[in-house]
């Protein structure tokens, strides 16, 4: 593979003829989307923080570290991995966005760190985060994935499962102080952390999936089998990982079913079904409401046949439309 | 004919979430292409829209261009009863925004969101809901 990439005459990438339209949309998007940690006014939630107990502010800062951990991954050996199984070099360079993007969210943690905690704290964490075997089990399962000579596509698997279910564990917290007016410029920033994983594992899913539709029937079966294996290992992994952290303050089953949620969206990324049945992947309307705020299941069919509601705009301005 | 749905037009990407999602619905639908030369689906009954969101942090570009350009024209749209958005909410406030747009801009009511390529309790409500609003009108189409 690298000595066919070496003999290959280096070309100029030439944005104005694309081998794949995804590949602007997506590049579009995410450059769009750009932001660094310092537009948030974190320190607003210094008063808000004093609020914790010692207790609830060793969890936050442990799972944050646990985000970092898994961010760093992304950053200098997940996304750069992915580079050398680039169709295009319109690819390529989508990934070097995610990889970026990926240190900046790494850096932001520590934004949060600086404007929080004491560098006691913040030492402690990074030294459980080291010491603790769930978080450095689920960081090998990934590490391993990623080994040069892998299989391409199963790289891609477990890149998915990175960016779509293995950091919901950790937003689940930020997501619940916010529903409780707690840590909110904190949440903030976390949910422009999601909105930009959210685009990284739609992306590799569909990069994922145009690879998938090349190979035979039995090519498929045995990547399909790859990827519910992988999922459970990773969800047994998340499971302990979860009432490790969250059973003292009794969130771990309604943590679990986020992790259920959050499975069923890394498989449909992947264009799999879910693996969670419905009655356990209902997730807690606070914290679907902390991460969109107009997010109440919209059920018009289900309605008394009172008028429905329009939309707050956002800026939907499109010239395209002419009426 | 056991059940009786209004017709379906439906928008969906190379990734394939909405496309999975109709398939699953098991209900006959036309697919607006992403190749701008393709002809576009031409109802000539009700229909429901089933949209996918693309927009970026500001809320623009939510809805497909097909979309937009389907429904510009004013022969096509007059037939919409209603939209369906789709979306994601790590998306935020963007959430499902393209079904809300098109719900505003054609004064249709938005019947239903969903995430991604639907759950199975999404399936079943837009099947039940679709019958619901399906009956009168293939009734008074006779």
């Amino acid at each position: 593979m690298k000595d066919m990439i070496e003999t290959r005459i280096p070309r100029a990438i030439n944005w104005n003829r694309l081998d794949d339209d995804k590949d602007l949309e997506v590049w579009n998007r995410l450059t769009v989307n750009f932001w660094l940690p310092e537009k948030v006014p974190l320190s607003n939630d210094i008063p808000s923080w004093g609020t914790l107990t010692d207790h609830e502010k060793q969890l936050t800062i442990r799972v944050f570290t646990g985000l970092t951990l898994l961010d760093t991954i992304q950053n200098s050996v997940g996304a750069p991995a992915l580079m050398p199984d680039a169709i295009t070099p319109h690819e390529e360079a989508v990934l070097t966005n995610i990889a970026f993007m990926e240190a900046v969210h790494a850096r932001s943690y520590s934004s949060i760190f600086s404007t929080l905690c004491s560098t006691k704290e913040i030492d402690e964490a990074f030294r459980w985060s080291e010491e603790n075997p769930h978080l450095q089990a689920k960081a090998k399962a990934i590490l391993d994935t990623y080994a040069p000579g892998n299989d391409p596509l199963k790289r891609k698997i477990a890149s998915v499962f990175l960016e779509s279910f293995l950091f919901y564990s950790g937003f689940y917290l930020p997501m619940y102080w916010s529903s409780r007016a707690k840590l909110t410029n904190t949440a903030d920033l976390i949910r422009l952390i999601i909105r930009d994983e959210a685009v990284h594992g739609y992306y590799i899913g569909y990069k994922f999936q145009r690879g998938y539709e090349q190979l035979d029937e039995a090519g498929q079966q045995e990547l399909k089998d790859y990827a519910f294996g992988l999922m459970f290992e990773l969800y047994g992994i998340e499971n302990q990982y979860t009432e490790e952290l969250y059973d003292e303050l009794g969130l771990t089953e309604d943590v679990k079913v986020f992790l259920h949620y959050n499975a069923n969206k890394a498989l449909q990324n992947l264009g799999f079904e879910a693996l969670f049945p419905p009655e356990v992947s209902e997730v807690n309307p606070a914290i679907l409401a902390a991460l969109s705020p107009d997010s109440e299941n919209h059920d018009f069919f289900s309605g008394s046949g009172s008028s429905y509601v329009i939309g707050k705009a956002v800026a939907t301005e499109d010239e395209d439309w002419d009426f | 004919m056991s059940r009786q749905f209004p017709a379906l037009v439906y928008f969906s990407s190379k990734s394939g979430n909405t496309h999975r999602f109709v398939t699953r619905l098991g209900i006959e639908a036309a697919r607006i292409s992403e190749d701008p030369d393709a002809p576009l689906p031409d109802p000539q009954e009700d229909f429901v829209l089933i949209c996918p969101t693309y927009a970026d942090g500001q809320g623009r570009g939510a809805v497909p261009k097909q979309v937009i350009r389907f429904l510009n024209d004013a022969t096509k749209r007059a037939h919409l009863v209603g939209v369906i958005g789709s979306g994601n909410r790590n998306f935020g406030a963007t959430y499902a925004l393209s079904g809300h747009v098109i719900a505003e801009k054609c004064n249709v009511p938005l019947l239903y969101t969903f995430e991604l390529a639907g759950t199975e309790t999404d399936i079943s409500r837009v099947r039940a809901g679709l019958e619901k609003i399906g009956r009168p009108l293939c009734s008074t189409a006779q």
